[in-house]
């Protein structure tokens, strides 16, 4: 299983599936993260702590622990 | 159908607006314009957490515009969203503005599409129309309108263009009947609603709302609709309808979820609309935008902690360096006022609470003004810049290790001046754990006023050329203390699943000096009012204490051995003795006696205790406090070689290093206290940090003492 944690910066991606518990879920879509939006990663902090992305023209941080929930696949 | 009937006989034609849109929209900025209101506009994510309010008149009306907190979407994940959901669906109000980011359209109607099922008339305000134009993005409004069956208007807040228009559509769909908005769904998901609208159609179902609204109101679980309709006896076979109907819709979507099939369907519709509306003219380049430029320097994984470190350095070199030039002045204009003041008197006891009490409190107050003002000035630029939403990205891996946020440096690095100013910048955690915990461990940071009690101590037991490493150590191992703290905390009060950390990193944009200006004169001010009336309070609480019950039989006495005196250095002893002994008879005195048996264990004697007792009112009182104890006036300052002296000849060095140890950790002082439980949330936050302050100075005074005497 691919997911956003695993991607490198610059890397463009596309959102396969949610595995958050609902509220993440809901604040994720609520992002536009859902199934089939395009992500790319644009930044990350040291150790990969933090990434930001970008879903359609909003830049998003997130934690590592939200980007392991995030399934993708490359594009 | 039945329509609610509003009767306002008076003001028949006040229109109340509901102002609704994602954060960083520009909402506050439109209604500064729309009404030259006073908001604070902010460009990260909340700043509007409560809802305002602002009134103004245009040509025959009365508008009442509620500005409520910026939302994603209805989710209730933040308290902002909570407001705004609770708001929209409880309150009466006749329309809803929804403020969309043009240049970022097909996210904002997001929010948009869940507006549109609320059964309430809206008109769509299309902000930054002059920055999507810039960036070649042209809206056709008017085929915009017609898409969504909701009229929309091209704005800017900023520039200040089509506001006039916007007030007039607004009256226009005020006075029009309401339309319809048309939001389509997919093939799979319109069948179903067509099935439970047929089926409350066949019922006659009596609605407040259109039947498609509310089949699509009970796809989405709404609350609301649900308790309605089970009431009815339809809904015992509506029940089995739905049923079917979600498990169709969650079939089609491939997934367990509605929300997220129905956030599918919106996303869809929306780029449905935007294909159809938007024009990018500009091809939407490769090359970076701005923002990402400057991100690619400010978050960069090497540079962008030191570049964060050193705008924070002049932030606090400003606040504590720039700030005291005024505090001396203010310092000296309330002297000067009790010196004027107090000879008017003729009661010695009110001249007493006038001059040291009321004149005394309130200065304190006014002291920490222009800190304030400076720190706001600089919290409100990396707000509306921006910029402390990279604060938080680069900071949090480590600050989230101790269970902190990582925007919890900025109130903590602020503890290190002061702690009132640090309180009041908690308020930049938007997340109500993330903030308490983060206020609970300020005071770890030991704030300027302890600096002299700790300069006094490492002089008095170390080499001069050690001092500095000793007050070094002391205020490393503060911080440090802190963070234990935090991770302790964490573990067992603030105990739970962490908060996910998902947040907008908003465009950057150039400070507005009218905006800034607006924002620290309102905090200030209320600063002065709500912050001021505790303080002072508190203040002629502990001048009280500290001077009665007053003994005028010692006062006579001493007057006679001072008269009798013929030696300068004699008569300022006996008058130093006078003052001694009036304290230990005042109430503070005795419950410092009272307690002595307390903190015998931590090698502390009576007083020790008064002095750490006054510290609680403020730390610049336990030097003067103790100069009055050993006998020394209470002229004296950290730099006295004598206090010094007799402080190293009356104090083991065991029981000095625990006293140390408790004006690090315990109560910052009476002032802070009070500003504490005005951020926190309410008093009874106080008491839980005077308790966890206090266990933990008591705690690790008492290891500290033990400890220095094994080894000394």
């Amino acid at each position: 299983m691919h997911t956003l944690f695993d991607c490198h910066k610059g890397c463009k991606t596309r959102v396969k599936k949610i595995n958050a518990a609902y509220d993440l879920k809901q604040r994720l879509i609520s992002f536009g993260v859902m199934k089939g939006s395009e992500i790319s990663v644009l930044e990350h902090a040291p150790k990969k702590k933090t990434i930001e992305i970008k879903v359609g023209k909003m830049r998003l941080a997130l934690r590592d622990e939200e980007a392991k929930y995030i399934e993708v696949e490359m594009i | 159908m039945t329509q609610e009937i509003k009767v306002c006989p008076i003001t028949a034609k006040h229109i109340k607006v509901a102002l609704v849109g994602q954060p960083n929209v520009g909402k506050s900025m439109l209604i500064n314009s729309v009404s030259n209101a006073h908001l604070h506009v902010g460009n990260f994510s909340g700043v509007t957490v409560d809802k305002t309010e602002v009134l103004f008149d245009y040509k025959d009306y009365h508008f009442t515009v509620v500005d409520l907190p910026g939302t994603y979407a209805f989710t209730d994940f933040t308290i902002e969203e909570k407001v705004t959901h609770k708001y929209l669906c409880n309150e009466d109000y006749d329309l809803i503005i929804n403020v969309v980011d043009s240049t970022n359209l097909e996210k904002n109607l997001q929010l948009t599409s869940e507006l549109l099922t609320m059964n309430k008339k809206i008109v769509i305000a299309l902000n930054m129309s002059d920055e999507a134009a810039k960036e070649g993005i042209e809206i056709d409004e008017k085929y915009m309108s017609e898409l969504l069956g909701v009229p929309c208007v091209k704005v800017s807040a900023a520039a200040k263009t089509g506001i006039e228009e916007l007030i007039d559509t607004v009256v226009q769909t005020y006075t029009k009947p309401k339309i319809e908005p048309k939001l389509v769904f997919s093939e799979a998901v319109e069948e179903e609603i067509e099935k439970i609208v047929e089926f409350l159609q066949k019922h006659h179902y009596e609605a407040n709302n259109t039947y498609r609204n509310v089949a699509i109101n009970l796809l989405q679980n709404k609350e609301k609709t649900y308790q309605r309709i089970s009431k009815k006896a339809l809904w015992t076979e509506l029940q089995t309808v739905v049923v079917d109907a979600i498990h169709h819709i969650e079939l089609h979507h491939n997934t367990d979820d509605l929300k997220e099939a129905f956030a599918e369907e919106y996303a869809a519709f929306n780029r449905g609309v935007v294909a159809e509306v938007v024009k990018q003219t500009k091809a939407e380049s490769e090359a970076k935008t701005l923002t990402e430029k400057i991100d690619s320097i400010l978050i960069h994984p090497l540079f962008g902690i030191p570049i964060f470190l050193f705008f924070m350095w002049g932030l606090f070199q400003l606040t504590f360096t720039l700030g005291n030039i005024p505090m001396d002045m203010i310092d000296g204009f309330f002297s000067w006022l009790g010196d004027v003041i107090g000879p008017t008197i003729p009661n010695d006891d009110i001249r007493s609470l006038v001059v040291d009490g009321i004149i005394g409190g309130v200065g304190a107050v006014v002291l920490f003004t222009p800190n304030i003002i400076i720190l706001f000035i600089g919290i409100a630029l990396l707000e509306t810049t921006g910029y402390m939403s990279r604060v938080a990205f680069l900071l949090d891996g480590f600050f989230h290790k101790f269970g902190l946020h990582g925007q919890s440096f900025i109130p903590l690095v602020t503890g290190f001046g002061c702690s009132i100013p640090a309180y009041m910048s908690a308020r930049i955690l938007k997340n109500d754990r993330d903030r308490l915990l983060t206020l609970f461990i300020i005071g770890f940071m030991s704030c300027g006023a302890r600096l002299p009690v700790y300069v006094l101590f490492a002089g008095a037991f170390f080499a001069p050329d050690m001092a500095g490493n000793i007050l070094f150590a002391i205020y490393v191992s503060g911080a440090m203390l802190g963070l234990i703290a935090a991770k302790i905390l964490k573990m067992t009060a603030f105990k739970g699943a962490d908060e996910p950390f998902v947040m907008e990193m908003p465009k950057y944009r150039l400070p507005s000096f009218k905006l800034i200006w607006h924002t620290v004169l309102t905090q200030t001010i209320m600063y002065l009012k709500k912050a001021g009336t505790f303080i002072a309070g508190a203040a002629m609480l502990v001048w009280f204490l500290s001077n009665y019950p007053h003994n005028d039989l010692l006062d006579k006495e001493y007057a006679q051995k001072i008269e009798k005196a013929t030696d300068v250095n004699q008569k300022t002893e006996l008058e130093n003795r006078l003052a001694q002994e009036q304290l230990e008879h005042s109430y503070l005195g005795r419950i410092g006696k009272l307690s002595e048996p307390l903190v015998e264990p931590l090698g502390f004697d009576w007083k020790m205790n008064v002095a750490l007792q006054a510290g609680l009112a403020a730390k610049e009182v336990v030097v003067s406090t103790l100069g009055v104890l050993y006998s020394m006036g209470s002229d004296v300052d950290e730099n006295s070689k004598s206090l010094a002296d007799n402080i190293r000849a009356n104090i083991p060095f065991a029981s000095a290093v625990a006293f140390i140890v408790v004006i690090m950790v315990y109560l910052p002082c009476l002032a802070a206290t009070t500003v504490f439980a005005k951020e926190a949330g309410g008093w009874k936050y106080a008491v839980y940090l005077f308790f966890f302050t206090s266990v933990v100075a008591y705690v690790l005074a008492f290891i500290a003492y033990r400890v220095t005497l094994l080894i000394s």
